[in-house]
């Protein structure tokens, strides 16, 4: 049986960050995720902002590591070939009370060294935000504050990952972590899974909503995580320029508040809701969490009206008390946990995986650095962000990029194989890669043309192919079957 | 295809025909009950007969050029329209263009259902492509959301393929749909129709496993009045249509926000002159009868636009 060096456990931002992080050194590495596919745990309900580091502590480790990521995914974008866009945030002010706390942010701010900011006036706002409530009196302005697609993001970071050799094994989910004492094996556990017995030296714990039920299995009971949910609702791309910049309310103890941002397609989006619930799977939206978006949202921007949602989902932070849990057990040698990397997990993810890797080098990992590490990642091609003379040259490049199957988001049969070549074996995982479905009709004129490609590219039958894996099942039967 | 033959029978000669999917025929393809043709031909014709009748007159014009699989990206003001076939892209100026791109189905979104989004959530539509064209059966236990025509005739349509359709849901006091529909569709098959009522939650992990329903108080914006539960694994989604018109808004056509068609005094007309929009694009039809004497006139209105004398 292989040994690897080290296995990732949670295959979302913070696990393929840290795999990429590690994929520069030559050791063996394994990365396991339960889920179908890679990012459908937390990282697929994220909200896609890259924080400047506003509204943290100075103290805490999410404002560091936020600090310190938000500076270094402008290099990792620009080597996996991933838009990242920089539009600045603001946080809004309604009354002088509020400018206030505004200037004990902007302080907090300071002293983290997040870049840029400034108290903006209302006449600043009138000009800049048109749409924005009139009552709003100040706001504090971080310039640093982007948007990136989150899933896209994780499928990128794992691609390269994989690409410098990095183990990827989606559908495995650890049901067993043993410890071997036996001085004379070059291995410290024995990681059980659905998929087989995996042997490791290191084992990084970074399950997301089940980081508790990992640490559990090896004796580590103080962590607890507390899934806290989100509610978010996306507008019509034809409200594309409602807001310039992110736009916050004041945070609360408990979360950011309601925003109004966009997502890395151009779709405003609102929310998210901060619910705290017990069930680890409990992602349904409900008509209070509308009601309560809805209502925040016109707080900051009165012209936005129910009719321009488009769609909605919720998920679920993975809250462990106030601050991120980055620690290497000491009494487990080989062991380290990361969790409760909850808001601004996206943005600091590199900073995580830099902080890990500093960590075990404090304890004894000595890796060698590989001569070639491929840190490039050639761009995805998507036809609704390229000219037209460049969709002409890829047509005749290759015909299938003029087969247009999703109409809504114009995404063409090449991209839908490309996406199940690169691992998209779902119709979510060519959602999140492609946008195909994610459209106004919702699939309805695309579904068969994409269960169709699918069964060609991955030899399966109509019913076994699921929405986001087993028990998801997209039909239930077959003519003459 | 109407519009298209009434455009050459009016004196225009140079037509060019530009259809996104790999046949002629459109949604009619998938829909093989029958009812259509009763007023066009005074015969009682399914939905791919209906289409043959015009694919054959189309197919013996030679003034008509046909181009299947053709995508149009981008259309301006001035008529000219970029499409992508597979292996090339395109551009064409029209001195008189006719938009006959139909409409699309409302989803659980715009209605805003709140629970879950799991497998087992389809529009009418899909389904009935599923079934009637790839031979695939979505579910085995239904609950229809709306009572449009195209979710009542699924309703039949999931019965004759052996699945049980358990509840249709409708906010209104009465059928959306047209009476002969609710007769042979659901009455005929006693199917269970639940009138101010809507589903107020869907529930399930991975697939549909049931859906909540509330009764309302008078119908649509009611209080509500009791709940149940209902056990099924797929929901179909029949609650109205809109006009596809993003392409034409694109050309900066203005359309109404709540309907989605053109702003317009007169029938196929819109804000930009000589540039034409027929059938359900236009505005939501009952029967394709209308859609296709509508689109007739669209044809016909291309030619007078373009200077052709009437020869009618």
């Amino acid at each position: 049986m292989k040994i690897h060096d080290v296995v990732i456990i949670g295959g979302g931002i913070i696990g393929t960050s840290i795999a990429r992080e590690m994929s520069r050194y030559r050791i063996k590495i394994a990365l396991m995720e339960k889920e179908e596919e890679l990012a459908f745990g937390v990282s697929k309900s994220n909200s896609g902002i890259i924080h400047p580091g506003t509204q943290n502590d100075p103290s805490s480790l999410k404002g560091k590591l936020c600090v310190r990521g938000n500076a270094m995914v402008r290099e990792i974008s620009k080597e996996l070939g991933i838009d990242l866009k920089e539009v600045g945030e603001l946080i809004i002010a309604f009354s002088e009370e509020e400018k206030t706390r505004l200037l004990a942010l902007k302080k907090d701010a300071d002293i983290l060294g997040v870049p840029g900011t400034s108290i903006v006036d209302n006449v600043w706002l009138k000009k800049n935000e048109p749409n924005l409530n009139e009552a709003a009196v100040a706001a504090l302005y971080a310039p640093t504050a982007g948007i990136i697609s989150p899933y896209r993001y994780v499928y990128d970071l794992a691609e390269n990952a994989a690409c410098n050799g990095v183990e990827i094994n989606v559908d495995t989910e650890v049901l067993d972590i043993v410890r071997n004492s036996k001085k004379r094996d070059k291995y410290r556990f024995e990681i059980v899974t659905s998929k087989g017995t995996f042997r490791a030296n290191y084992i990084i714990n970074a399950a997301g909503l089940f980081a508790d039920e990992i640490a559990s299995m090896v004796g580590i009971e103080d962590i607890k995580i507390s899934p806290r949910k989100g509610e978010e609702f996306i507008l019509d791309k034809k409200k594309e320029h409602l807001t310039e910049h992110l736009l916050f309310p004041l945070p609360s103890k408990k979360s950011k508040g309601i925003l109004v941002t966009r997502t890395s397609d151009g779709n405003p989006m609102i929310g998210p809701t901060a619910v705290d619930i017990d069930d680890k799977y409990d992602i349904s939206t409900s008509d209070e969490g509308f009601e309560e978006v809805i209502r925040s949202a016109q707080r900051l921007m009165p012209s936005i009206n129910e009719g321009d949602i488009i769609s909605y989902f919720a998920g679920l932070r993975p809250a462990c008390g106030d601050d991120f849990i980055i620690r290497y057990e000491d009494d487990l040698p080989g062991f380290i946990n990361v969790a409760g990397i909850q808001s601004p997990g996206l943005t600091a993810a590199p900073a995580v995986a830099e902080m890990v890797l500093n960590i075990l080098k404090t304890k004894g990992f000595r890796p060698m650095r590989k001569l070639f590490f491929h840190k490039h990642r050639k761009r995805t091609i998507h036809l609704f962000d390229v000219t037209f003379k460049e969709t002409k040259r890829l047509i005749e490049k290759d015909s299938e990029y003029g087969d247009i199957v999703c109409r809504c988001e114009m995404v063409s049969a090449k991209e839908i194989r490309d996406a199940i070549k690169r691992g998209a074996s779902t119709m979510d995982g060519i959602k999140f890669r492609t946008r195909a479905q994610a459209g106004r009709c919702h699939g309805s004129f695309c579904t068969c043309r994409l269960l169709e490609i699918l069964k060609e590219e991955t030899k399966k039958s109509a019913t076994d192919i699921t929405k986001r894996g087993p028990g998801s099942e997209i039909v239930k039967g077959v003519k003459g079957e | 295809m109407a519009a298209a033959i009434s455009a050459y029978e009016n004196g225009i000669r140079d037509i060019l025909v530009l259809e996104r999917d790999q046949f002629l025929g459109g949604i009619l393809n998938q829909c093989i009950h029958t009812g259509f043709g009763l007023e066009y031909f005074d015969e009682v014709l399914t939905g791919p007969e209906y289409a043959d009748r015009f694919e054959k007159k189309i197919r013996g014009i030679s003034g008509i050029e046909i181009r299947l699989r053709s995508f149009v990206v981008d259309l301006t003001e001035n008529k000219v329209i970029t499409y992508l076939m597979p292996g090339k892209i395109e551009t064409v100026k029209a001195r008189a263009l006719i938009m006959a791109t139909g409409c699309r189905e409302k989803t659980r979104e715009m209605v805003h259902i709140a629970g879950t989004r799991p497998a087992g959530i389809f529009s009418a539509g899909l389904a009935q492509k599923l079934i009637n064209i790839e031979g695939l059966l979505p579910g085995k236990e239904i609950v229809i959301v709306g009572s449009g025509d195209i979710g009542l005739i699924m309703a039949r349509r999931f019965i004759l393929e052996g699945a049980k359709v358990k509840a249709v849901i409708e906010v209104q006091n009465e059928s959306r749909g047209l009476l002969r529909n609710m007769i042979q569709c659901i009455e005929d098959f006693e199917v269970p129709i639940y009138f101010r009522h809507k589903v107020s939650k869907i529930i399930g992990r991975d697939r549909v496993e049931k859906v909540e329903i509330a009764e309302l108080d008078g119908g649509p914006g009611g209080k509500i009045i009791s709940k149940k539960v209902i056990e099924c694994d797929t929901v179909l989604m029949s609650v109205g249509l809109i006009p596809e018109n993003e392409l034409i808004e694109m050309a900066g056509v203005r359309l109404d926000k709540n309907t989605n068609s053109p702003i317009s005094d007169e029938t196929n007309k819109t804000s930009i002159p000589g540039l034409f929009v027929c059938g359900n694009a236009f505005k939501v039809y009952d029967i394709v009868d209308t859609v296709s004497k509508d689109s007739v006139e669209a044809g016909r209105m291309a030619a007078k636009h373009l200077g052709i004398k009437d020869e009618g």
